[in-house]
């Protein structure tokens, strides 16, 4: 009867309903986030005087707590799913942006100069040559950003149960089943994990020519100054 | 427009400013939830990333605990231990701190460990013991960065302890969750404002944390 993954009939989903749910929820703001953000970390490669201040609204803004956020947006898109994406999506700026800026910009200028020589128009060079060196960096934003995005989405379970697997949360509590809490609480953290690992084999796939293994390189000591994308990344939630 | 006018009618509200769910009591107990959890975070953070820093090693570890500290969704957590433990500080302050070390951790580690290594040396060829290096050499050089891991988690604690309001805690977001619950969008909208303007506040502080702290020489190369 009230097994682990019986889910009251009132949140109107399965669990894997609830998992689809929260995944969608979880996963297009980040998609959203990157689209914004890849035009934009190009405007700020392109000029440099625009980073700063880019990067000072992404922190503003991301330091705007999430039910703030979400309660500020009901008054516009009411309790709706979006409501909870739209949040998600500018948090992910924060991460994504420096992340971009960091790997386009990391090119080396004998690379970009060989692919000129070559022929390439900026676009084509952009695509073919910066933006595949750029897509380790790119990915370990994509990480961050996806793994607290899916961590996140539960809030969402105050502003009228649109918090897929954190609406399991307040049942748990309305219904004493602590087992729904604790299945929310695991789910979604194999969610993360599972997301995060998917996103390292896309790495793997889309960059055949390095090393599969990082070891190598965390070896070596950091003697050509601080890896710049290190620090935007743990300034992820 | 709207969201203005609930603002302006929650603050001038003079019923908002008095009392044990007035304005200045609310601000002052989520201060001291956010305090309280950043220096437990801190006490217990600080310390191992400046060590491991030090030595360079286990990072892989560090990076598994973040992975894992991220993934775990703190307000679930929260939840969780409210159910399991009963009504109480204890069982908000441990999703906060759990939540505040991965950043503060591995920030530090990371800050420590990407100190330029000649300074280190040289630091090391005029005898200065091992204790020394770490406070005189590498800890004003990495302050920059140790610092905006603090921040972060002051943010991400400043912004838990909001929804904290939800498992009876007190603070800020008792006007967000109370408001919800009846239908009250001007408190909601108020509450909110607040807790935004705390959050603005923290980075502020920290930015001049920084410009106080920091040594020009540092400030100047970074």
């Amino acid at each position: 009867m009230s097994g682990f993954f019986d889910i009251p009939s009132d949140l109107q989903h399965s669990w894997l309903g609830l998992v689809g749910l929260h995944l969608r929820e979880a996963l297009l703001p980040v998609l959203a986030g990157l689209l914004v953000s890849l035009p934009v970390a190009q405007l700020c490669v392109r000029f440099r005087w625009l980073y700063p201040p880019v990067l000072g609204v992404t922190t503003v803004l991301y330091a705007i707590p999430s039910l703030a956020f979400f309660v500020v947006l009901i008054d516009y898109t009411g309790q709706t799913e979006l409501t909870v994406m739209i949040p998600l999506a500018v948090y992910s700026l924060v991460v994504l942006v420096p992340a971009i800026v960091d790997g386009v910009r990391s090119v080396p200028q004998e690379t970009l100069a060989a692919a000129t020589a070559m022929g390439f128009g900026p676009v084509r060079r952009y695509l073919q040559v910066q933006l595949p060196i750029a897509v380790p960096a790119i990915i370990a934003g994509l990480r961050v950003a996806t793994v607290s995005s899916i961590s996140l989405v539960s809030v969402g379970m105050l502003i009228g149960n649109q918090g897929a697997l954190g609406n399991l949360l307040n049942d748990a509590n309305i219904y004493h089943r602590p087992e729904l809490a604790w299945n929310s609480v695991i789910t979604t953290a194999v969610l993360a994990i599972l997301a995060d690992a998917a996103l390292v084999l896309v790495r793997l796939l889309l960059t055949p020519w390095m090393p599969s293994g990082t070891r190598s390189r965390r070896r070596k000591p950091a003697a050509a100054g601080p890896d710049a994308t290190v620090p935007a990344l743990e300034d992820a939630r | 427009m709207n969201v203005l006018n609930f603002v302006h009618a929650f603050f001038s509200d003079g019923a908002h400013w008095h009392g044990y769910d007035g304005i200045p009591t609310r601000v002052w107990e989520h201060i001291q939830f956010t305090l309280e959890a950043l220096a437990i975070a801190a006490a217990i953070g600080l310390p191992v990333g400046l060590v491991t820093g030090h030595y360079g090693r286990g990072g892989n570890v560090l990076a598994l605990i973040a992975t894992a500290g991220r993934a775990l969704p703190s307000f679930g957590l929260l939840v969780l231990l409210f159910i399991l433990l009963g009504f109480g500080v204890v069982p908000v302050m441990i999703p906060l701190v759990v939540l505040a070390i991965p950043p503060i951790l591995v920030t530090t580690y990371e800050a420590v460990r990407s100190v330029d290594p000649s300074p280190v040396d040289a630091a090391r060829g005029m005898g200065m013991q091992e204790s020394r290096i770490l406070f005189r050499v590498e800890f004003p050089v990495a302050l920059p960065l140790i610092l905006s891991g603090l921040r972060s988690a002051a943010i991400q604690i400043v912004s838990t302890a909001t929804i904290a309001a939800y498992v009876s805690l007190g603070g800020l977001g008792r006007y967000i969750i109370d408001g919800l619950y009846q239908r009250n969008y001007e408190k909601v909208v108020g509450g909110a404002t607040l807790v935004a303007v705390m959050a603005l506040v923290t980075l502020a502080l920290f930015w001049a944390v920084a410009r106080f702290t920091v040594s020009p020489g540092v400030r100047r190369s970074a």
